[in-house]
């Protein structure tokens, strides 16, 4: 199985690679939209700014390319949020794989401290993703924008309010958890979605 | 809901696992990468390794560590010690660590908290902190691993930490450190108020109680321990379902 990380200058790609061979899995690191689209899953991590990101996707060719992808895809934090429609991060329009704005949390109180930051609980799972994994199970995340509640979402995790710690759209999946850093649960995750059928 | 932290704190010299009693009297604990893949399992939320020898082979040998924990361990981690500029950073982030932690560099150049959390994002840059409460009841800033004063006061620092883009603060109570008797929650809560990141409680956990005063009268977003954990005083397991039953949120 050729399972390709998309490697677009966002940072923190290592850290899904070693997750994958952990798992048994040796990931291609490309930035080449050929051998994307060949590949038989492709994964989308990052962090960073989205602005920038974007604009790391555009010099690449890369927007479109992604947006096209058949194959099973993964987008990862900066990645899920990549794939929504507009992020309020640097007013920047995104591939829209997702009709969902990316919004940026508003503290209520002062315990609300932006980023969100550390392990959450994921309830409401609605995924092939999630197989094996029990409501309330904790993740992982770190964030400061956040993926309103759609038609589109398959975890939800309340931080603040409650938001989309997972979507998804035909054969493109996202978290906005790091699956790479979740302990037993992430791994599960991870292996779940190796383990999706290629179509 | 998010939950609060456990963190066990590896201090590492020449590739192995030491912790001190008020930051001297070094005894051994053990292999860190190890000893972090058991804290994991046992559900430790994060893990810290500080290196404490800081010499130049020392940190061939940390690098080398940390690129042993990242391919190895599945939870964040956090490596900090003898960080002084910013290829420091990149050399251990690119090691695989997800946040670094910057504690006497901080103090002597606070642009590098600037730099750091402009190339790679608040979320990697912890600033650590130690302090001590002076006679006159003021919590003062001490550098290179508690030895002198700075003349800057805590909450004065941390907050400009913030505004320069820390993504947390590691807040070390040398006068509580070493000492088992609890965190210095006071100072924790006047500091956990203050700011808008999240707050990591260190030095003086000796009991489970500790930890949970640190959350509930210190407003800690997270504690971090080390020779409670390395000699087995207390397990994490335990603790972490002692936290639960004290309606503390953690994962479990």
């Amino acid at each position: 199985m050729n399972i390709t990380i998309v490697d677009y200058g966002a940072g923190n790609v290592t850290s899904v690679v070693r997750a994958l061979q952990r798992l048994g899995v040796e990931a291609t690191l490309t930035d080449d939209p050929e051998q994307i689209a060949k590949a038989d899953k492709v994964v989308f991590p990052g962090q960073g700014e989205a602005s920038n990101a974007m604009q790391n996707l555009r010099q690449r060719g890369l927007d479109k390319v992604l947006r096209d992808l058949k194959q099973p895809f993964l987008g990862i934090c900066i990645g899920q949020q990549l794939m929504c429609r507009h992020s309020e991060e640097g007013d920047t329009d995104t591939l829209g794989i997702f009709d969902v704005p990316v919004l940026r949390f508003v503290p209520q109180c002062h315990e609300d401290k932006v980023p969100h930051m550390g392990w959450n609980t994921l309830s409401d799972l609605r995924s092939p993703l999630f197989k094996g994994i029990e409501e309330g199970a904790y993740t992982y995340f770190v964030h400061s924008f956040y993926v309103p509640l759609c038609d589109e979402t398959i975890a939800t995790t309340n931080y603040i309010l409650p938001f989309s710690a997972a979507l998804r759209h035909e054969n493109f999946f996202a978290t906005q958890f790091h699956p790479e850093k979740s302990g037993d649960v992430g791994e599960r995750i991870l292996q779940n979605f190796l383990n999706l059928s290629a179509k | 809901m998010l939950a609060k932290r456990i963190i066990p704190c590896l201090d590492v010299k020449n590739g192995f696992t030491v912790k001190g009693t008020n930051f001297v009297n070094l005894k051994l604990a053990g292999d860190p990468v190890e000893l972090g893949r058991i804290y994991s399992q046992q559900g430790a939320d994060e893990l810290v390794f500080l290196d404490i020898t800081a010499s130049h082979d020392g940190r061939k040998t940390f690098t080398e560590m940390v690129e042993r924990v990242a391919r190895e361990i599945n939870i964040p981690f956090t490596v900090g010690g003898g960080i002084n500029e910013i290829a420091d950073v990149e050399r251990l982030l690119e090691a695989g660590a997800d946040k670094v932690s910057i504690n006497s560099a901080a103090i002597k150049n606070p642009k590098l908290i600037d730099e750091v959390a402009s190339y790679y994002g608040s979320q990697v840059c912890v600033v650590a902190i130690d302090a001590r409460q002076e006679s006159d009841g003021k919590w003062q800033c001490y550098i290179n691993g508690g030895r002198i004063p700075v003349g800057r006061g805590l909450e004065e620092w941390a907050h400009e930490a913030q505004e320069r883009g820390a993504g947390e603060i590691l807040f070390t109570s040398m006068n509580h450190d070493g000492v088992k008797e609890g965190f210095a929650n006071e100072a924790l809560r006047a500091l956990s108020d203050e700011l808008s990141i999240p707050i990591i409680a260190s030095g003086g956990a000796g009991t489970k109680e500790h930890f949970r005063d640190a959350f509930r009268l210190g407003h800690a977003d997270a504690a971090l321990a080390a020779s409670v954990f390395h000699f087995g005083e207390i397990s994490i397991p335990e603790l972490k379902q002692y936290l639960r039953q004290e309606n503390i949120n953690i994962r479990l």
